[in-house]
């Protein structure tokens, strides 16, 4: 192992399931209001991974009322309380980009059973 | 006391803080640094140590350079540099320095050759502007511009920004925070970017500017 990984080693989670494009994951995160903090959830397609060691981020679209949305997670960030896997999806992609330029039906991630 | 040690810079990555917030990081392989000659006031008219970094074949070595570690009895480093020191009380040849000489939260100054770019323009090397894409001016793109007045005085100023060698030099980031140090694995991790490229041999030093208690604090 290389210095950089040790070090990166220390500051990595491994208390997440495994998880990638196309699965609707929820995800819990914690957010400061003065003093007080609290728990937001944040539900919805995942359309990337991307990095690796402690710079790995993943993607999270949701469409909300019509809307489109999209943010974007550090993976090994203190800030990330929980993330647990909703469904599964079978994709045959690893960046689901096209998913932007959809609407409706065809928006739809196939579930993939196990 | 030793102030400073020799290290490699290994790379960057970043690690995150408390409450979330994630810091860019340099790794640096420290030490261990052997010190190899002490100089004396006496006989060397200042007062040093000179201290080892980092192997290399047997075969490299000159015979000066093997005579001088031979006379010590220290195996031969790559790498020789000296380190100032007020008082020669704590240091005898032989000792090593390692990344115990620092602790968490304490300022250092890291000094080391940054990236040559070669020969270089003004737009890169110092940031000007250079001249407008369109309404005419396609043709002096990356220009100086004027580099001074005309009849008066006759003479292009000395120290004028022109283009030129750019990089390859001595460089010195002054108060970076250790973000961890462990002698064990002779490692450092210091909060934010240093001079040159990975591999490239630097200097560490206890921060000249600190004030007592930014070093005091950890």
């Amino acid at each position: 192992m290389n210095l950089i990984e040790s070090v990166e080693s220390q500051y990595m989670k491994s208390d997440f399931p495994e998880f990638g494009p196309g699965d609707i994951v929820r995800v819990n995160t914690r957010i400061r209001e003065g003093q007080k903090e609290r728990i937001q959830a944040y539900e919805g397609t995942v359309i990337r991974r991307a990095h690796g060691g402690t710079r790995a981020t993943f993607t999270v679209r949701r469409v909300a009322f019509g809307t489109g949305s999209e943010r974007t997670f550090p993976l090994h960030s203190p800030n990330i309380e929980s993330i647990s896997v909703v469904r599964y999806g079978a994709v045959r992609r690893a960046k689901l980009y096209y998913l932007r330029d959809r609407t409706g039906r065809a928006a739809r991630v196939k579930e993939r059973r196990i | 006391m030793v102030n400073g040690i020799i290290g490699r810079k290994v790379g960057m990555t970043q690690v995150f803080e408390e409450d979330g917030k994630s810091i860019p990081v340099t790794v640096i392989e420290a030490g261990p640094c052997p010190i190899v000659q002490v100089k004396t006031q006496e006989r060397d008219g200042y007062q040093a140590v000179q201290l080892g970094f980092g192997a290399r074949k047997e075969n490299k070595f000159n015979s000066p350079e093997r005579g001088h570690f031979a006379k010590v009895d220290i195996p031969p480093t790559r790498v020789l540099r000296e380190f100032r020191v007020k008082s020669l009380d704590e240091v005898s040849v032989g000792d090593t320095v390692d990344a115990g000489l620092f602790s968490e939260g304490e300022l250092v100054d890291v000094t080391g050759t940054s990236k040559g770019h070669g020969f270089t323009g003004v737009v890169k090397r110092y940031g000007f502007k250079g001249g407008r894409k369109s309404h005419g001016g396609e043709q002096d793109l990356r220009r100086t511009g004027s580099i001074g007045a005309s009849a008066t005085p006759s003479r292009v100023f000395k120290g004028k920004r022109m283009p030129g060698r750019y990089g390859a030099k001595r460089h010195t980031v002054q108060n970076l925070q250790v973000i961890q140090a462990d002698a064990e694995r002779n490692l450092l991790v210091v909060k934010g970017a240093i001079p040159g490229p990975p591999n490239g041999i630097l200097l560490i030093k206890k921060a000249v500017k600190a004030s007592k208690g930014d070093n005091t604090e950890s």
